[in-house]
């Protein structure tokens, strides 16, 4: 009976009694990257949203991308930060800085940053993060104590095999969105001079 | 560091990307409030994948698809943003209230 219970134990109770003495140091490390990676991410995603300058906001984002991507590496995913960094910092900063540097035409005296449902937006999003901060501690998530490390082969089989419809419905829908920006942004002078 | 930090962190970004999106005025703005939330979502995403023992690997799928179909999204948000500031003259929603009337 003892040898059944002890082969009954499941996989990540092992795991977790596991004890982690011997990596105290790499641990202690990791924790002061990830606290150092959340104070980047919350502070440049609230100076995101609260400066009064837009390209400044569009320069905190860049900011927040960029630690989130860090944070992407620390939990062992180096495929998602290298995209994240590729979409996020390099493809969507960009085109966000042209759009604003396109429509900015440099007005000095920037009008007011908030809506008047501002102190409603603070309630909401108060609201939010502690209905989910309180169900994430509240909840015991029974995972394993340390990231496990996602390789890019086993990811890029999983795509190209397990999720290969969405991934080529995905290119339709890149496809779609090229062609509708292209229609959205071209001016309608433009139509005119081509008849 | 487990898993309740970096859900914490993703709650705590949604939140202020639900603020962004609800309080500020420029239309460019909420657009960069929306990839806001986007990102808080791939981040738990990625953290569930990494904790959660079930070795599958949907979580990061999920999230290199998210980042695509953001893109997507973001390029035909600012093309209508730009269309409409063409038109419109000012990139405050405010203004956007024709057809309000």
């Amino acid at each position: 009976m003892p040898a059944l219970e002890s082969v009954a134990v499941p996989e990540r109770d092992r795991l977790s009694a596991q004890p982690s003495q011997p990596e105290l140091s790499t641990l202690d490390i990791s924790s002061v990257l990830f606290f150092l990676l959340a104070i980047g991410v919350v502070g440049a995603g609230i100076a995101v949203v609260t400066l009064r300058n837009i390209i400044h906001s569009a320069v905190a984002m860049m900011i927040c991308f960029g630690s989130l991507a860090g944070m992407y590496a620390l939990l062992g995913a180096p495929i998602v930060a290298a995209a994240q960094v590729l979409i996020y910092l390099g493809a969507i900063s960009v085109l966000i800085l042209f759009a604003i540097m396109l429509t900015q035409a440099g007005d000095a005296n920037l009008p007011a940053p908030f809506h008047r449902q501002g102190p409603i937006a603070v309630v909401v999003a108060l609201a939010i993060i502690g209905l989910v901060g309180w169900a994430v501690v509240q909840t015991d998530w029974g995972l394993l104590p340390e990231a496990v490390s996602a390789g890019v082969e086993d990811i890029a089989n999983a795509v190209f095999t397990t999720f290969a419809l969405p991934f080529e419905i995905i290119s339709l829908l890149i496809l779609v969105a090229i062609i509708g920006a292209i229609y959205l942004a071209r001016r309608p002078e433009e139509d005119e001079r081509a008849n | 560091m487990g898993i309740e930090g970096y859900l914490l962190v993703s709650a705590a970004l949604f939140g202020i990307g639900t603020f962004g999106f609800m309080a500020r005025r420029n239309a460019i703005l909420m657009l960069i409030s929306i990839e806001l939330m986007f990102n808080a979502v791939n981040l738990s995403l990625v953290a569930f994948n990494a904790f959660l023992p079930p070795d599958s690997n949907a979580g990061a799928v999920f999230a290199l698809m998210i980042m695509a179909v953001a893109a997507a999204e973001v390029t035909v948000g600012l093309a209508l943003v730009i269309a409409i500031i063409r038109t419109r003259q000012t990139a405050e929603v405010d203004q956007y209230s024709d057809l309000k009337e």
